[in-house]
């Protein structure tokens, strides 16, 4: 459940993009879920809002489409926590993604900002 | 794919390093202790709610439900293990004998035939006077073969008893006798050696043999090197050419175990008048039944006119082999099925008014559980729960029980009967029957799920809770329940009738007039070798010698021998003429029996007119007959008949009658007596005969005494089929079909009776449990406690009568369809209707007593208070 604290500068994410952020987060190495929900608040700038309990639900999905794998393990300052990694599917799964994520995007972008781009002419 | 699933304390374990590793960042970020922990966990959010998303999104959620509910259900059921016993019992018992009977209804009339498209063959019979399905003699099979265009092949059988030459002695065994293309005809294919090939039949000498699959395991010990080894039938040699399949059968030639060619040389086959054999045929693609039946039937009428002399009665008649070979147990397996079927209804219709019961005085805990949020939904599917349960459970039981029933019923058929079925050797729990438990226990688990739902969708959950769950019988209840009990009722009455129909078309049976004193008969058949008997006068020797050996044993008053026993299959048919009566037309085929002059009198048979038979009557003598009552009638109305010449149709001698006797039952019981004529065995000696002894003691502890005699007047003479007369009618084919359906249905009718009174005690128990308060207003205004059993017993009597009249108008409907199952009977017998409803009526009136009487005596000032 969102909670109160839901502020003005921290926006909801979108459907479906936890998933991608997941994916992204995770190439940099093995981390756990609170480690993932940190770096996606603090790599946007603290503007995505996670909610914690969707964040282990698409933690789940993506364990059980084998595209991330779990194992428990000990965390820097010696607390067990439970780490995930990338697959090999799970990587190209990102590459995927990250693509179709770009072309949404410019597509957006070119609707959004449609008005004041000059010409219409895509490359 | 089957991994296992993650643990939902695994997830919480996460969750808390989770909430762990926050507090540890926040600490290290400035935050207190307390601060930290309070922080991460509101910035985690709602814990349980994502443990519950976690839960729920690994499982199908209606399966989970489902297992609580069963859990649930299973805990409510043993809370009661009364009702849960009585219902699960009732329950196997209508599934266990519906499934039973289906397996048998399987076994014969569904499972297909052991041959190639078992629908495109017949069989072929020839049709006299006397009856539609007569041997067919071996010239006219030819003449068939020959002159149809019907049939893309055309084979004949005939059984015959054959004698065994065994390291042992020499012991009888069964066999048939096939022309030469009768296994390709049926499409059965040897699975060791090969079959007859074309023409074997011709040349009879060479002497080879198939062996029924039994029969190479029995003799053979089932070696492989069978083929080609040899055995000595009948004296002669024959060679072992091949086996045949284990799950062949074919029930018209008896239980043959040694299949041999047919001998065209015989005498018998020369004769276009001798029939003695049954022919099969393939029907050519796009022939029907019927159009070959036609084609047959003018075959046979071209043959009449050609041979007048032996074929002036002889008509064809063509039906499907698998009519001739399960056409007889067909109506008694249907009947059986709907007694069944009938049972099976009467349980679901208990188990479920035990169910409705059951969720009316559960009420007040359904009104709870609405209240508390469940929805209509949610409670459906925790009473299909407990329905499925008890489905589950009554079927498991009842198919464990229809397996153990079917292999006891198989049991109970004697061997020789079970011989004349062998489809049913196969009764199990194939494919087909699995299949049918399955759907009526479906059915059973949909009906037993769907009745509480029936009511609880009918109640509102404030009504429930505003009643409190005990006032009035509910007028749903008093409808869905009582109209249950008036099936339950009728149904019962239903079978009832038939039992009682059976049962006495049984009682008739036995009791008709076979013109015999029946008990203190012991009979044996003998047969002496051929070799050794050959002529007449040796057999006619033989037969003396038998007779004073058996004559000299002790409690034996008197013997006589004859060629055929009475109550047997009403074969044994010679064509006659009448010296001085013109042609006889279509009535001209007589039972003929040879026998001793001693068989009337050892029988106690009445002699109505003339003479019996004396020593005197011998080959140097005239031929005479003795004929019966129904032949002086048919033939000699108003007439004597004494002194009259009778002359066969192909045997030139002339016989003159020289008595008549009263009708002995020759045929079947079951069948009006034939015509038949007697004739002194020493004019027509056979090697082959039956004894007959009339004893002053219990004649089955005569029988090895006789067997001995007869080894000591040569001990090459076969004996076998000892039995009392007694034991012979008891076993002959109607009786034991008429006694079987009456006893099976008899079973049947007295567990509906009890399912059905049971049921009625039931409804009326609950109706005055539910009525105690309105009876103790009534009888605190000053009703007498005989009007409060009136009361009660009026509503009783209302559901009895209803069920009987219902019933009544149902089982002349089921009478009627019984019809080809009774004997000397109308379907619409008044004293049965009655004494059935008279049964029904009493049983009814005692088990609704007792309610009645508890609700006279219940005290108004308790009955009040129950408030």
């Amino acid at each position: 459940m969102p909670s109160q604290k839901n502020t003005d500068a921290r926006i909801a994410l979108l459907q479906g993009t936890l998933d991608l952020l997941i994916l992204k987060t995770l190439v940099l190495g093995p981390c756990h879920g609170q480690g993932v929900a940190r770096l996606i608040q603090r790599q946007s700038e603290e503007v995505f809002f996670v909610d914690h309990g969707s964040l282990y639900l698409a933690l789940q999905r993506l364990e059980d489409k084998k595209w991330i794998s779990a194992k428990w393990g000990v965390s820097e300052n010696n607390r067990k926590a439970r780490f995930y990694s990338l697959t090999a599917k799970g990587r190209e799964q990102l590459v995927e993604k990250t693509t179709e994520w770009e072309r949404l995007t410019r597509a957006m972008g070119l609707i959004l900002g449609g008005s004041t781009a000059p010409g219409g002419e895509e490359a | 794919m089957f991994k296992h699933r993650r643990s939902t304390e695994d997830f919480s374990e996460e969750i808390k390093a989770h909430l762990e590793l926050e507090a540890d960042e926040l600490r290290r970020e400035g935050f207190s202790d307390d601060e930290a922990r309070r922080k991460a966990r509101v910035e985690f959010g709602n814990v349980p709610a994502a443990q519950e998303r976690f839960y729920l999104k690994s499982r199908i959620v209606w399966l989970d439900n489902l297992g609580r509910d069963l859990k649930y259900g299973f805990r409510q059921l043993m809370k009661n293990p009364g009702f849960a016993a009585t219902a699960i019992l009732v329950l196997a018992l209508g599934i266990g004998a519906s499934v039973a009977i289906f397996a048998f209804v399987d076994a014969a009339l569904i499972k297909p035939l052991p041959y190639k498209s078992p629908s495109r063959l017949v069989n072929m019979f020839e049709s006299n006077q006397t009856g539609p399905r007569f041997h067919l003699s071996y010239l006219d099979y030819l003449d068939w073969k020959r002159l149809n265009h019907v049939f893309s092949s055309m084979a004949e059988y005939e059984q015959d008893d054959l004698m065994l030459n065994t390291s042992t002695g020499t012991q009888q065994a069964n066999g048939a006798r096939v022309s030469d293309g009768f296994f390709r005809t049926l499409g059965v294919i040897p699975t060791l050696g090969r079959d007859f090939y074309d023409g074997e039949d011709i040349k009879s000498a060479s002497g080879t043999v198939l062996l029924s699959y039994a029969a190479w395991q029995k003799w053979f010990g089932g070696r492989a090197d069978v083929v080609g080894q040899t055995v000595t039938l009948n004296g002669t040699l024959a060679s072992v050419i091949g086996v045949l399949p284990r799950n062949f059968h074919f029930a018209p030639a008896g239980p043959a175990e040694f299949w041999l060619t047919i001998d065209p040389s015989s005498n018998c086959n020369k004769n276009r008048g001798c029939h003695n054999s049954f022919g099969v045929g393939r029907l050519k693609e796009r022939i029907s039944v019927t159009a070959a039946d036609a084609e047959m039937k003018e075959i046979a009428g071209q043959l009449q006119k050609q041979y007048p002399d032996s074929n002036l009665t002889r008509d064809a008649l063509i039906l499907p082999l698998t009519d001739v070979i399960v056409g007889d147990i067909r109506p008694i397996l249907l009947v059986l099925l709907c007694g069944a079927g009938l049972l099976l209804l009467i349980a679901s219709v208990n188990v479920a008014s035990l169910l409705l019961v059951r969720s009316e005085s559960r009420k007040r805990e359904i009104a709870v559980r609405g209240a508390l949020g469940a929805t209509p939904g949610r409670l459906i599917r925790q009473f299909m729960a407990e329905g499925l349960l008890l489905a589950a459970s009554g079927s498991v039981l009842g198919i464990a029980s229809a397996y153990a029933a079917t292999q006891i019923l198989l049991k109970l058929l004697p061997p020789e009967r079970l011989a004349e079925m062998p489809y049913l050797s196969g009764v199990g729990l194939d494919v087909r029957v699995v299949l049918f438990a399955g759907a009526i226990s479906l059915l059973a688990g949909a009906i037993f799920s769907l009745t509480p739902m029936l009511r609880l969708s009918l109640v509102t959950v404030q009504q429930s809770l505003a009643e409190g769950g005990r006032t009035g019988a509910g007028v749903v209840w008093r409808r869905f329940g009582a109209n249950l009990v008036v099936i339950e009722l009728a149904t019962a009455m239903m079978l009832l009738v038939a039992a009682g129909l059976l049962g006495k078309s049984f009682y008739r049976l036995l009791h008709v007039e076979m013109g015999i004193q029946p008990e203190n008969l012991a009979m044996l058949q003998i047969w002496g070798p051929a070799s050794s008997y050959a002529k007449d006068p040796q057999k006619v020797a033989m037969e003396r010698q038998v007779l004073s050996k058996l004559a000299a044993i002790p409690g034996v008053k008197s013997v006589a021998v004859s060629s055929d026993l009475p109550v047997g299959d009403g074969d044994g048919i010679k064509a006659i003429g009448i010296v001085g009566k013109p042609n006889l037309g279509d009535y001209n085929e007589v039972n003929d029996r040879e026998v001793s002059s001693t068989y009337f009198t050892t029988l106690q048979a009445r002699l109505l007119r003339g003479r019996y038979f004396t020593e005197a009557d011998d080959a140097s003598r005239p031929g005479v007959i003795i004929i019966n009552e129904t032949f002086a009638k048919r033939y000699f109305t108003g007439e004597n008949p004494l002194g009259s010449r009778i002359n066969f149709g192909d045997v030139k001698s002339v016989l003159e009658i020289v008595g008549v006797v009263d009708d002995i039952k020759e045929g079947p019981l079951d069948i009006a007596t034939r015509p038949a004529m007697y004739m002194p065995f020493a004019q027509s000696p056979d090697n082959s005969f039956f004894v007959i002894v009339r004893t002053s003691q219990d004649p089955k502890s005569l029988l090895p005494a006789m067997e001995t005699s007869i080894h000591e007047v040569d001990p090459n003479i076969a004996t076998h089929n000892g039995v009392t007369m007694t034991d012979h009618i008891r076993d002959s084919p109607a009786a034991y079909l008429h006694r079987s359906s009456a006893w099976l249905v008899g079973g049947f009718a007295t567990m509906a009776l009890l399912l059905g009174v049971v049921g009625l005690y039931g409804v009326i128990a609950y109706s005055v449990s539910q009525r105690t308060r309105e009876i103790g207003i009534r009888m605190a205004l000053g009703a007498q406690r005989w009007s409060v059993h009136q009361m009660v017993l009026r509503e009783a009597g209302w559901l009895t009568t209803t069920g009987i009249a219902i019933g009544a108008v149902c089982s002349l409907a089921a009478a009627t369809l019984l019809r080809g199952l009774l004997f000397g009977i109308h379907p619409w017998d008044l004293p049965t209707l009655g004494g059935v409803a008279a049964v029904l009526g009493v049983s009814a009136l005692l088990a609704s007593y007792i309610p009645a009487r508890r609700a006279a005596l219940v005290d108004p000032v308790i009955a009040l208070r129950t408030e």
